[in-house]
């Protein structure tokens, strides 16, 4: 018997139960994007059937990392940069949960740069939200990885002389094997790319633009937004790397240009990291977390097992 | 070094399998019935480069590598750069040898491999074996090794003439050999071997010099372990079945051993992009309710504040260990110190509270880290495994029986799914995993996937559900309740007697106080001391916190002076001791050691005759005497 029965349960779950019943209710300014993401994911999780007990949602700093305050299920609110590692570790041990991480631009492709490329390069069967603002918000306005050239702050009074990252063709270049841009102006499809990316056995990335009405004053950017796979403007094939690397490059060429691309861009189906480490045996069949409550299990002593060799 | 005693080093370039063939030697000896205790010096380098194992063998229990040594065996370094005269790191070739000599005894020996070193490279090497009575053996041992089977087989030739001169019985070894060679190595060995032993029985004076190879015989079985090993085993015996790390020296052999055993034990290792993400997901899976671990050694350490800090405030249990090295910086990564203590005891921002062992050896590293799962787990605490790169990598013999222990794989306080019906919860259903209250500071955690266990975990200060909060009321009522485990884990602590130990007679004049891998040597000391009718006693702390104040206090109140023996330039653990203690500055000295090498007994001995009974000078700059504050 698990000790776990919040997992797999399959009961009807309406979008509401992820709503704390109290306080608090979200801090995010008046227009924040950030309200677009909670919603898509509530939307989602509803109707993936699951269970607010057997879903973590590890969050990093920033605006972004407010999200499971806002969202009633397990959450872990980590420290900048580091929700991926956190989460990785939770779906090892325990892989019957639903694990998703979330942060900021400048959680997730700036100071935890190396896990993101980590995380996606082993293809960990998780599902990573990044809040794509183009802005440090929380800490008031500073210019932030994905913010465009030319960007001027407090922190970059002549123009920021970086180009911004390319959080797509980074990912792909990684080995995410699921890769996808919605935007918080689109909860529909925002909705339903997140169900497609928890359902994906992988490392599913989504870049979410969320548009921060206080500190990039171009909030409006991310509106109207195409969806490139049902415009009949761009044509290409999300399963073939060649053709998504470049769609993801005209992507990030135009989104400063005022053109919002949106849909998914990659979809592999190589097997996840969980299901190449067991095919080596180096993840036992059962879920590792459910052995500490089981009394029946026998558990192995140094002793026996490996005292031998120094003998 | 006693009469009766071997103290045998092995020397040759990174590479040569001096590590191996030195394991093998050892544990032969052990086998044999006999003490045994390895030294490893080694540079940081895969191959080439002055390196050598020490073995002392003795008839009685050895708790140290010894003073010098008696007998080299100098291979050569197949690896060696810079042969030219006057080339920065000098000229390799001959290291094996002449870096070798200083330490050697009067009276020693000196096995060499004359295919591979020539004397006359050396400077006045004959007048210096003149001076010291040293016996020479130069034996082409390359070309043997390359007569019956290949050229790395030339380790096996100077194992077959160590026996043939310090009157190892020649089954001793062999019979080792064929435990651990396939067959098709093992019999070209052999022939090795047998030509080796038989030429120096036949051609050379193979009985002149005194040194051979006590008698001896144990009680009961022994193993032979390192310290890697015994924490690696400590945490298996707790049930730990997750490791994240990145390698680094010397932490790396706990990460390997791990590695290599957990999934034999249906548990899972991971090795990741750096030290911050090898800490959080040890953090991520305790969490998920697994016992877990992370470890490194001081750089990679460093990387590792945070994620220590976030299991502080979240309550998460996490056990993580620190070899330490030479620093600061990259320091000297293959060599051992002991000033990693404050970075372990306070990094990361805010109040710290941890718990930290610093194991003497390997058999308290097996105690001590299950110790440390326990109180972690048991707390909701950071747990802190302190060593170094001395008591990691030294062999030693240790009774098998110290390992005959039931494993105990309780999560600790974790509570139940059929608990949480009757647990608190706040209005909105989440559990209040963090409540005010608690039993030694401690409130139960739920597991995600539990139902009815929801909360939230954050790095924030919080409410009792997790919810980020600022109150100040709350505030205190959380900060109060983290700090008071410190106190309720002191008191466990005080009852354990697998922690600190005391040494000597109990109503001595003088205390030395040490802590961590020092210890032994340090009891070393105190036996020769007390022989020569000094009256010392020693008390070798492993609990750097929760500090043992009233142990300490009472050991420091009993005699008229301390002298705090540590590997470090900052007597830093002597400063820990005067912060714990609030007092005593006046009547604690110290002796330190920071040149890489770990203190020989007789630096202690001289140490302390020199600088307390005397109130002289030490000569020479290898120890550094520091006064107490009245001084």
């Amino acid at each position: 018997m698990s000790a776990f029965s919040a997992i797999g349960e399959h009961a009807e779950h309406d979008r509401n139960e992820y709503t704390p019943g109290v306080e608090p209710q979200p801090t995010w300014c008046p227009g924040c994007g950030d309200f677009g993401v909670l919603k898509a994911l509530k939307g989602a999780a509803a109707e993936l059937g699951l269970s607010p007990e057997e879903m973590l949602v590890c969050t990093g700093i920033g605006c972004s990392g407010k999200l499971n305050s806002y969202f009633d299920s397990y959450g872990f609110h980590t420290i900048h940069g580091r929700s991926l590692p956190i989460a990785r570790a939770a779906k090892l041990a325990n892989p019957g949960l639903t694990v998703i991480a979330a942060g900021g631009d400048g959680d997730g492709y700036g100071i935890g740069g190396n896990h993101f490329m980590h995380s996606a390069r082993e293809n960990h069967d998780i599902t990573y939200i990044v809040f794509n603002n183009e802005i440090f918000g929380l800490t008031k306005g500073q210019t932030s990885p994905t913010s465009p050239k030319g960007h001027k702050s407090k922190t970059q009074p002549h123009g920021s002389a970086k180009d911004p990252i390319r959080p797509l063709s980074m990912s792909l270049n990684a080995g995410a094997s699921y890769i996808a841009r919605t935007a918080a102006v689109n909860p529909n499809q925002a909705k339903d790319i997140i169900v497609e990316a928890v359902e994906h056995d992988g490392f599913s990335h989504i870049d979410f633009l969320t548009q921060c009405p206080t500190w990039n004053k171009d909030a409006k950017q991310y509106v109207p937004y195409i969806d490139v796979n049902e415009s009949e403007d761009y044509e290409f094939d999300n399963t073939n790397r060649s053709e998504a690397s470049e769609m993801m490059f005209e992507t990030e060429n135009v989104l400063n240009e005022g053109t919002v691309l949106t849909g998914r861009y990659y979809v592999d189906d190589r097997p996840s990291y969980q299901q190449e480490k067991r095919q080596i045996g180096e993840i036992p069949e059962e879920p590792l977390a459910e052995r500490y409550f089981d009394d029946s299990y026998e558990w192995e002593r140094v002793y026996d097992t490996f005292l031998d060799k120094h003998k | 070094m006693t009469d009766d005693e071997l103290i045998w080093r092995i020397a040759g370039g990174s590479g040569d399998g001096i590590a191996s063939t030195s394991q093998n030697f050892a544990k032969a000896l052990m086998r044999a019935g006999l003490h045994v205790f390895t030294h490893r010096h080694y540079p940081s380098r895969i191959r080439g480069g002055h390196t050598y194992t020490e073995v002392r063998v003795s008839a009685d229990p050895v708790k140290s590598r010894g003073d010098g040594y008696n007998f080299l065996l100098a291979l050569g370094d197949s690896f060696a750069r810079n042969p030219q005269e006057n080339a920065y790191y000098g000229n390799e070739e001959v290291k094996p040898l002449s870096e070798n000599l200083d330490e050697l005894a009067e009276g020693g020996v000196i096995v060499y491999d004359s295919g591979l070193l020539d004397t006359d490279d050396i400077p006045d090497f004959d007048e210096r074996v003149e001076e010291n009575g040293w016996h020479v053996y130069d034996i082409d041992l390359r070309t043997i090794a390359r007569e019956h089977g290949r050229e790395v087989m030339r380790n096996t030739a100077g194992v077959a003439v160590t026996c043939a001169i310090a009157g190892i019985e020649p089954q001793v070894i062999k019979s080792l050999m064929e435990d651990t060679m396939s067959e098709k190595v093992f019999e070209p060995n052999m022939s090795v071997f047998d030509d080796a032993y038989d030429t120096v029985r036949e051609e050379f004076d193979a009985d002149a010099p005194d040194v051979s190879v006590p008698e001896g015989e144990h009680d009961e079985e022994q193993v032979l372990i390192s310290g890697s090993d015994a924490i690696a085993y400590g945490a298996l015996d707790e049930g730990c079945r997750f490791i994240a790390g990145y390698p680094m020296t010397p932490w790396t052999e706990v990460f390997t051993i791990m590695s290599q055993n957990l999934p034999e034990v249906g548990g899972i290792s991971e090795q990741v992009e750096d030290e911050i993400a090898a800490a959080a997901l040890a953090v991520g899976a305790s969490h998920a309710g697994v016992k877990a671990m992370s470890g490194s050694s001081g750089g990679g350490f460093a990387l590792m504040s945070e994620p220590l800090g976030l299991a502080e405030m979240t309550e998460t249990p996490v056990v993580l260990v620190e070899a330490m090295r030479a620093g600061p910086s990259t320091g000297m990564p293959t060599k051992p110190e002991q000033a990693d203590l404050e970075h372990v005891l306070y990094t990361s921002q805010g109040d710290s509270h941890r718990v930290v062992f610093a194991p003497s050896d390997a058999e308290e590293a097996y105690k001590q880290t299950r110790r440390a799962f326990q109180i972690a787990y048991e707390y909701q605490i950071p747990a802190i495994v302190l060593y170094d790169q001395k008591n990691g990598g030294e062999l030693r013999n240790v009774p098998a029986s110290v390992f005959d222990e039931e494993p105990n794989p309780d999560i600790g306080s974790v509570i139940t799914e059929a608990e949480l019906e009757d647990a608190p919860h706040d209005p909105s259903g989440k559990y209040n995993r963090f409540q005010h209250e608690g039993e030694n500071g401690v409130s139960p955690r739920s597991v995600p996937g539990q139902k009815g266990g929801r909360y939230l975990a954050t790095g924030n200060e919080h409410m009792p559900a997790g919810h980020i909060s600022e109150d100040p009321d709350n505030r205190i009522n959380q900060v109060n309740r983290r700090m008071e485990k410190m106190e309720a884990i002191r008191a466990d602590l005080d009852n354990d007697e697998d922690t600190n130990t005391h040494y000597g007679p109990e109503d001595a004049e003088f205390g030395i106080l040490t802590f961590g891998s020092q210890q032994g040597t340090v009891e070393e000391a105190v036996d020769r001391l007390n022989d020569r009718d000094h009256s010392v006693k020693m008390l070798g702390v492993s609990e750097m916190a929760p500090y043992p104040v009233e142990e300490v206090t009472e050991f420091v109140q009993s005699v008229d002076e301390v002298l705090v023996i540590e590997m470090n330039a900052s007597a830093q653990f002597r400063g820990l001791t005067q912060k714990e203690l609030g007092r005593f500055g006046e009547k604690l000295s110290s002796l330190l050691k920071y040149n890489g090498n770990p203190f020989e007994p007789d630096e202690i001995v001289d140490g302390f005759v020199t600088s307390i009974v005397e109130d002289g000078t030490l000569p020479g700059h290898e120890t550094k005497f520091v006064p107490a504050a009245s001084d």
